[in-house]
């Protein structure tokens, strides 16, 4: 499977790139991430719980770093295993370019593979299924790194995180 | 006679199969049941470079978590392909070895590693899950051009460029020389698609160790139990045969995928040993797709050479078969004898030459499937002879009644020998049945309506009953491929026929007691049919290849002979008439020319108090025969199909499917018409809706029915099932076998009449409407 696609992000390209090296950042950004350690030196641990159309399950993996120039490219590459789901592998080449406007630019080109049960019930869906965690993981991500005022946010999420800011709202204020 | 030979009687294991009462495998439960949950390998080629089973052990209710090395060390052989092949330079096949458990390396997705037994089914799924496998992945071959492409990973160490054999069969300096000299030679290059097989019932075993008599049992999913048993035993070193019994009850349609000795069976009843514990295992789909032996996949290039006048002058093939990962029981015997010597189809063909190169890949084993051979056969042969018509501008009908054999016997260049048929009068029959004439017409009126009508022929034939042993033994068979029956008369004079044969939705039950009716006049239902029981039947070689019918059914005529023979003698005695004039009549056996008559408990009773016999006879009625046939029987039929494309879909409709099929006799025609109406949906399966698919990584991307398309009751017409029969002479009812003919005759029938419709002949199965629509498209383009 191959997916390319690029994201402008509101915040400065350095302010993106220290983004991506951090564990905590990529652990509330990466979709159904439960825990995520480690850093760009020495790769990332992560486990990550995951529902692809009818297998739902635990992957633990890890993610290393290569090929990387400061602030304006790397690849990563990983593999999670989820048992008897099977396994997703692949790997991902991230350059991140100003924009004239402010901003950055974030290119991706992905290519991964799964196998077992997750290729057998899953395969007709994973593309789809993987252009939508890239879009809840750029979503999230520009909200962790440049996080919107209240009202915004409202207008953007669901009803249930609605109410639940709303009632957040009422708690602190 | 009502209930006889020929009589369209009703079912008599319907009773129990509809008001939901039949015995599968996973309806069985023995006392002290553990369950077994398969670990499998993800990955289509890897090293197993370690397996850390300690979390699985440690987990609630596991019994034992068992692999390879722990199966080998206990000295469980290899997984074997009982038929031997030479290639063309006279080396012996290359078969690499099968272990149930992968010790060092795995080479398909699915192949089976660890086996989990715990106390119930969900604690081993769960615990198998926790079995940790550490693999070093391989480069994979997914598929026949992967495989024998330059640098392919190697598979098997012992089969170089992952090839098994390279096999060939008849004259190739001859063929060649024809194909120089004919006035048209028409070529093309045909894809036969992977199917999975998809039984209604998943395969299942369930096992029991007796510690004290140290005695096996496997109630199984089979087709043949009693091979089962002996490869079970002389092969894989599980139990001596006297000490294994292996029970097939019901079975929920094997289609030959169940014929085969699998991994599980093997590892179940060693795992019982092994924990003293009964234990069960029953797939699930997924392990179906996963592991079930796969059919077809050939890649083949054919040319057929015509003179001027439009006579075959000779056939060159060369075909490609991909047995997947390990060579499965009968694999080998499959592009070979039992595909390669029907290349001659219906027709006089002078000069033929088949090569097969048969090869590994990273894919699930391939194996026998309802047909085994002759679809491919039957696919190759029609297409070309379709094509080549087209090509010439002439009549297909015609083309094929002018190259019909016509004389019998009539001894082909590959092997075959056909004993009987009246090709024409199939041929005949069919198109009357199906208005060939009317069809121009037809196809104007759909034109008015903007769609594309085709119309289709095919004209196949196969051949069935594997057979005589000494032959196939010649051949390389492990095995010999006769039949065995006994005839229980019992004192009050019931009947029970043991039988070698395994019905597995064929009806024996219901046939098999008709022949029982028709020989002696008795209530069909006071005969019992007893198969699918080692302990009870002695030997047998199963059901598959349609030879219940012409071996299996033959050799319970000549155990009735004997019972016949004996009867009379009890009867010339008791009556005090000669033996000669003795006859049985509607269950009475009676002196001619007389009133005398006993009723037939009355020999049962006499033969059983042995009161009064004749001088040396021994008390008892019971007698038992093996048969072992002189030839495979060969049933034809010629198959017309009309459809309705879609031009702006692709979609094709299967408007009208007659079927004319040359059976011999027939025993129940309602039941083989059964056998037609199933056969024909699953050969229009495989013509337009069914395909199993890998990607290159060698990962199964159809393994549900999410992806898997099957035949569904819109998706087939229905049919004109008619017969033309001649007798079989060769065997004594004069049967010639009808389980395949469906869908081996289907699937070209239907694509003609698609290519018919869109004028383009470069079309693959399956016909989906994406590949209906591009190559309607091709067409238009080539015409422009």
């Amino acid at each position: 499977m191959n997916l390319t696609g690029s994201r402008d992000l509101s915040c400065a390209r350095d302010v993106v790139w220290r983004a991506l090296m951090d564990p905590d950042v990529l652990r509330q950004s990466v979709p159904g991430c439960t825990e995520m350690a480690g850093s760009p030196e020495d790769g990332f641990d992560a486990t990550v719980v995951q529902k692809v159309g009818p297998v739902k399950a635990t992957f633990k993996g890890r993610v290393t770093f290569a090929e990387i120039v400061d602030h304006e490219s790397l690849t990563l590459s990983g593999e999670g295993k989820g048992g008897a789901a099977g396994f997703a592998k692949g790997g991902a080449r991230v350059t991140l370019t100003d924009l004239d406007a402010g901003g950055t630019r974030l290119n991706y080109e992905v290519d991964a593979a799964v196998g077992g049960k997750l290729a057998q019930l899953g395969s007709r869906i994973i593309d789809s299924f993987a252009v939508k965690m890239a879009d809840q993981f750029f979503a999230t991500f520009q909200d962790v790194i440049d996080p919107k005022p209240d009202e915004e946010i409202e207008e953007a999420e669901t009803n249930d995180t609605k109410t639940k800011t709303w009632l957040s709202r009422l708690r602190t204020g | 006679m009502s209930e006889g030979i020929g009589a369209a009687v009703k079912r008599k294991e319907d009773k129990r199969f509809i008001t939901g009462s039949g015995r599968y495998t996973d309806d069985i439960k023995l006392e002290n049941q553990a369950y077994a949950a398969f670990v499998r390998s993800p990955h289509a080629h890897a090293n197993v470079k370690s397996i850390d089973k300690s979390a699985a052990e440690a987990m609630d209710g596991v019994l034992a978590v068992l692999d390879g090395k722990q199966l080998t060390g206990d000295g469980i052989g290899n997984i074997i392909c009982g038929w031997a092949i030479t290639s063309k330079d006279g080396s012996p096949m290359n078969m690499g070895a099968w272990s149930a458990l992968a010790t060092d390396k795995v080479r398909y997705v699915g192949d089976a590693v660890v086996a989990v037994i715990a106390e119930t089914q969900a604690q081993a799924a769960e615990a198998a899950e926790a079995v940790m496998v550490e693999y070093e992945e391989l480069a994979v071959a997914a598929n026949i051009e992967a495989a024998v492409a330059d640098g392919a990973p190697q598979i098997h160490d012992n089969a170089p460029g992952n090839v098994i054999y390279d096999w060939d069969i008849g004259e190739l300096a001859d063929t060649d020389s024809a194909l120089a000299g004919a006035a048209h030679v028409t070529e093309m290059d045909i894809t036969n698609n992977r199917l999975s097989p998809n039984a209604m019932e998943p395969r299942a075993a369930i096992t029991k160790y007796d510690a004290a008599e140290d005695h096996y049992t496997l109630y199984t999913t089979s087709q043949n139990p009693h091979v089962a048993r002996l490869v079970l035993s002389a092969f894989y070193q599980v139990a001596p045969e006297h000490k294994l019994r292996v029970i097939a009850p019901d079975v929920g349609g094997g289609f030959g995928s169940k014929i085969y000795i699998y991994p599980e069976e093997i590892v179940c009843l060693w795992a019982a040993m092994k924990t003293k514990r009964s234990i069960k295992w029953t797939a699930d789909r997924t392990e179906a797709f996963l592991t079930d032996a796969h059919g077809r996949d050939h890649v083949t290039n054919a040319k057929m050479g015509f003179d001027a006048d439009g006579n075959i002058v000779g056939f060159k093939v060369a075909t490609k078969a991909n047995f997947g990962a390990y060579m499965s029981l009968f694999s080998s015997a499959v592009p070979t004898y039992l595909y390669a010597t029907l290349l001659s189809g219906t027709y006089n063909i002078p000069n033929i030459y088949c090569e097969v190169l048969a090869v590994y890949s990273n894919t699930v084993p391939v194996d026998a499937y309802r047909g085994a051979g002759r679809p491919e056969a039957s696919y190759l042969v029609e297409r070309m002879m379709e094509t080549a018509a087209r090509e010439m501008g002439k009549d297909p009908a015609e083309l094929r009644r002018q190259n019909f054999i016509k004389e019998f016997p009539h001894q082909t260049p590959v092997i075959m020998n056909y004993d009987s048929g009246d090709f024409e009068g199939n041929l005949n029959q069919a198109m009357e049945a199906a208005d060939w004439n009317g069809f121009e017409a037809r196809k104007a009126e759909s034109a008015a309506r903007g769609k594309l009508r085709g119309i289709g022929m095919a004209c196949y034939i196969e051949a069935c009953g594997i057979a005589p042993s000494a032959a196939v033994g010649s051949l390389g068979a492990g095995v010999g491929l006769w039949e065995s029956a006994e005839v229980r008369v019992n004192p009050v004079g019931t009947i029970e026929i043991l039988t070698g044969s395994h019905s597995h939705g064929q009806g024996h039950e219901t046939t098999f007691a008709q022949v029982v009716a028709d020989r002696f006049g008795v209530p069909l239902d006071s005969v019992q049919i007893v198969h699918g029981d080692t302990d009870k039947v002695q030997f047998g070689m199963g059901t598959y290849g349609s030879r219940s019918g012409p071996v299996g059914m033959s050799a319970i005529v000549k155990a009735l002979d004997k019972v016949e023979a004996k009867v009379k003698k009890i009867g010339a005695h008791l009556l005090e008439e000669p033996e000669e004039n003795i006859v049985i009549e509607e269950g009475t056996v009676k002196a001619t020319g007389t009133n005398k008559a006993l009723g037939w408990h009355e020999i049962g009773l006499a033969a059983y108090t042995a009161h009064n016999l004749p001088p040396d006879m021994e008390p008892g009625l019971k007698e038992g025969a093996f048969y072992d046939p002189l030839n495979f029987t060969f049933p034809m039929g010629c198959f017309i199909c009309e459809v309705e494309v879609d031009p702006d879909t692709g979609k094709t409709e299967i408007l009208k499917f007659v079927a004319s099929d040359d059976f011999g006799v027939i025993i129940n025609p309602m039941i083989v018409e059964g056998q037609v109406h199933g056969g024909i949906a699953q050969g229009v399966g495989q013509a337009l809706l069914e395909e199993v698919v890998y990607d290159e990584n060698g990962q199964q991307l159809s393994a549900s029915y999410m992806d898997y398309t099957m035949p569904r009751a819109d998706d087939v017409p229905s049919y004109d099932v008619l017969h033309h029969n001649t007798k079989c002479t060769t065997n004594p009812l004069g049967i010639k076998g009808c389980g395949e003919a469906g869908a081996i005759g289907s699937p070209p029938a239907v694509i003609n009449a698609i290519t018919n419709a869109i004028g383009n002949n470069d079309l693959s199965m399956p016909a989906t409407p994406s590949k209906v629509w591009a190559a309607l498209g091709a067409a238009k383009i080539a015409a422009e």
